[in-house]
């Protein structure tokens, strides 16, 4: 998780991804930021996110991303 | 059949009657009924195409389901006795197999497209002029660009698993055909439609005098204001005119546009609302965006959407352009993760301009628009700084400075549109560094592009009107909630004063063609 807060916060070092939940709906991140994190998370992690989970229940939070990047890794 | 036709209102008024009189249970298949009535009143030779693409989108949809629900069964039974390893294998194998037939069907589908759009545009219904390939001009099938993208868009989340397919044909082709949509959208996604397509409705007299206020609205911003201005478009268009007069033709354009599209879309939302039917908006108040990006996340909601969806993230997370921002950003660093993000940003816009002609001026548009959002967003950062630093960029004052500055490039790049020949839009575009003919404003050239002062009067109003309306929606909060507190009496009158309006101000008169919707020909 703390990885994943390090790739967030360089993304955007002005929010507190530890608190904010509300990423996508909150236009905090737009459709660049998303695939430059889908990027970064490919590059640290090994895990592909398919284009069919971009959506914004997924990447509203840290814990939302978290739980996908866990949920891919075991499937 | 035009929405701003006698006919139209003739067969609307009688959808109402028979929609709320028979049995709710046979409610979408009126529906289905009226949208066959409605496209082959407005094109039955091309009722072939939307028959083709319905079928195949019905066919395809299904086998991909069944394949899947198949899966799952077998998974459940034999969960024992898989290894994770056989389940992913296994699961691989179906998504190859789904993937053959969803290919062939998508490739098909988008060539009946690409070939009408590259082969069968009437010239005389071009807005710029003849198309660069027309050797058969019979006209586009009629809402081709629009019920195509809806379908591939359906076949695609049931690729994904993302949305289940219909098992009833007929409830299919009602969602591919839906009649407020085929004009120019919006594009709607299964998942979005589906429940209140085919649920019974009830007359709700709040939500039927909601949806016709909001069709009278529509033909207000069409026949008052983009129909009137039209005409001093075609004008302005002439060689002769250049520098200022290119400027006031880009602020022309963009009132006519404006009113043209988000009209069109008000009589589709308005005439769904009327029976029950919500559809997604495809405007947010798009002319008050403070950038380019901004204004693209807010005009054409429902096309944008969707290249996002199936166009710009398929192509920015695949394989190899993840395997390229590895490359990249060994040797170039963070920089280097951002050049897939281009790429599809490119090939995105790329797409987005073909779909609005199979024109150079239209990939042009497209290019430009892409070349501008990504330098805006790289230059993000030093936005910030820039605006955390001075603070007084941060007051309205500089908002309504930005929302003037976007509205005037984008007017430039829109302009694209106006032009087949990209040669006269640059040297037009040129002419307003050096040519400061400002007189044009007040020498009478105004009143020669064949408006009178009675149209430069109603135009005046209607575009206050519109601004104030747009204007008091900022707050996300409908106009018509708040139209709702105003006494009734003079709610009324208010409503009279529009419809009278729209009788005596709009455009008609003797080989007028009120059908013209601008996004109905791309």
């Amino acid at each position: 998780m703390e990885q994943l807060l390090e790739i967030l916060e360089g993304l955007h070092p002005e929010v507190d991804f530890e608190l904010a939940d509300d990423l996508i709906d909150g236009k905090i991140f737009d459709s660049f930021d998303i695939v430059t994190l889908v990027a970064e998370i490919n590059a640290e992690f090994d895990v592909a996110i398919p284009a069919e989970e971009l959506i914004p229940e997924n990447f509203n939070s840290a814990e939302a991303i978290w739980e996908l990047i866990q949920r891919l890794d075991e499937e | 059949m035009s929405f701003t036709s006698i006919d139209f209102l003739a067969f609307f008024g009688i959808l109402i009657i028979l929609y709320y009189a028979l049995p709710k249970k046979i409610q979408w298949i009126v529906l289905l009924v009226a949208s066959y009535t409605f496209y082959t009143l407005a094109g039955l030779k091309y009722i072939g195409f939307i028959l083709f693409t319905t079928i195949t989108t019905y066919l395809v949809t299904r086998h991909m389901d069944e394949n899947l629900q198949r899966q799952d069964l077998y998974l459940k039974k034999h969960k024992a006795e898989m290894s994770k390893e056989e389940k992913k294998a296994y699961k691989k194998e179906v998504k190859s197999r789904n993937r053959l037939w969803f290919v062939i069907t998508i490739v098909v589908n988008f060539g009946i497209l690409f070939f009408c759009k590259a082969c069968l545009v009437d010239p005389l219904h071009s807005m710029s002029g003849s198309p660069v390939f027309s050797f058969l001009s019979v006209g586009l099938p009629f809402g081709i660009s629009f019920y195509m993208f809806q379908s591939m868009g359906y076949v695609i989340d049931v690729y994904r698993g993302k949305a289940q397919a219909e098992r009833n044909f007929f409830r299919l082709a009602l969602f591919v055909s839906f009649f407020p949509q085929l004009v120019q959208g919006p594009i709607s996604k299964w998942e979005q439609l589906k429940d209140s397509l085919f649920s019974p409705h009830a007359f709700d007299r709040r939500q039927v005098a909601f949806g016709l206020q909001r069709v009278l609205w529509g033909f207000f911003k069409k026949l008052v204001i983009a129909d009137r201005i039209a005409v001093a478009i075609g004008t302005l268009k002439g060689t002769e005119y250049t520098g200022v007069s290119f400027f006031v033709l880009t602020v022309f354009y963009a009132v006519q546009i404006y009113g043209d599209f988000t009209g069109g879309i008000d009589i589709a939302i308005g005439v769904g609302e009327t029976l029950g039917v919500k559809m997604p908006e495809n405007f947010i108040r798009p002319f008050f965006s403070k950038n380019i990006a901004e204004y693209w996340r807010r005009w054409h909601i429902s096309l944008n959407e969707w290249m996002k969806s199936y166009i710009f993230y398929p192509i920015t997370v695949s394989g190899p352009m993840l395997k390229l921002a590895l490359k990249t950003r060994a040797k170039l660093g963070r920089f280097g993760m951002r050049i897939p993000v281009y790429i599809g940003s490119l090939l995105t816009w790329l797409g987005t301009g073909v779909w609005h002609g199979f024109n150079f001026h239209f990939i042009l548009w497209g290019l430009i628009n892409c070349v501008v959002i990504v330098i805006s967003e790289e230059l993000n950062p030093a936005y910030e700084r820039f605006h955390d630093r001075f603070s007084w960029s941060n007051k309205r004052g500089y908002n309504v400075f930005q929302i003037i500055r976007m509205f005037v490039l984008m007017n430039l790049i829109r302009a694209t549109d106006l032009f087949n020949d990209v040669g006269d839009y640059f040297r037009r575009i040129g002419s307003l560094a050096w040519q400061f003919n400002f007189h044009v404003l007040w020498d009478g050239t105004l009143m020669n592009l064949g408006l009178t002062a009675a149209d430069y009067i109603i135009l005046i109003c209607g575009i206050i009107i519109m601004f104030l309306v747009s204007f008091f929606s900022r707050d996300n909060v409908s106009f018509r909630v708040k139209f709702q507190k105003v006494p009734r009496v003079l709610r009324y009158v208010l409503l009279f004063l529009l419809l009278l309006s729209v009788i005596l101000f709009g455009s008609y008169g003797i080989g007028y063609d009120a059908s013209s919707f601008i996004y109905n020909q791309f």
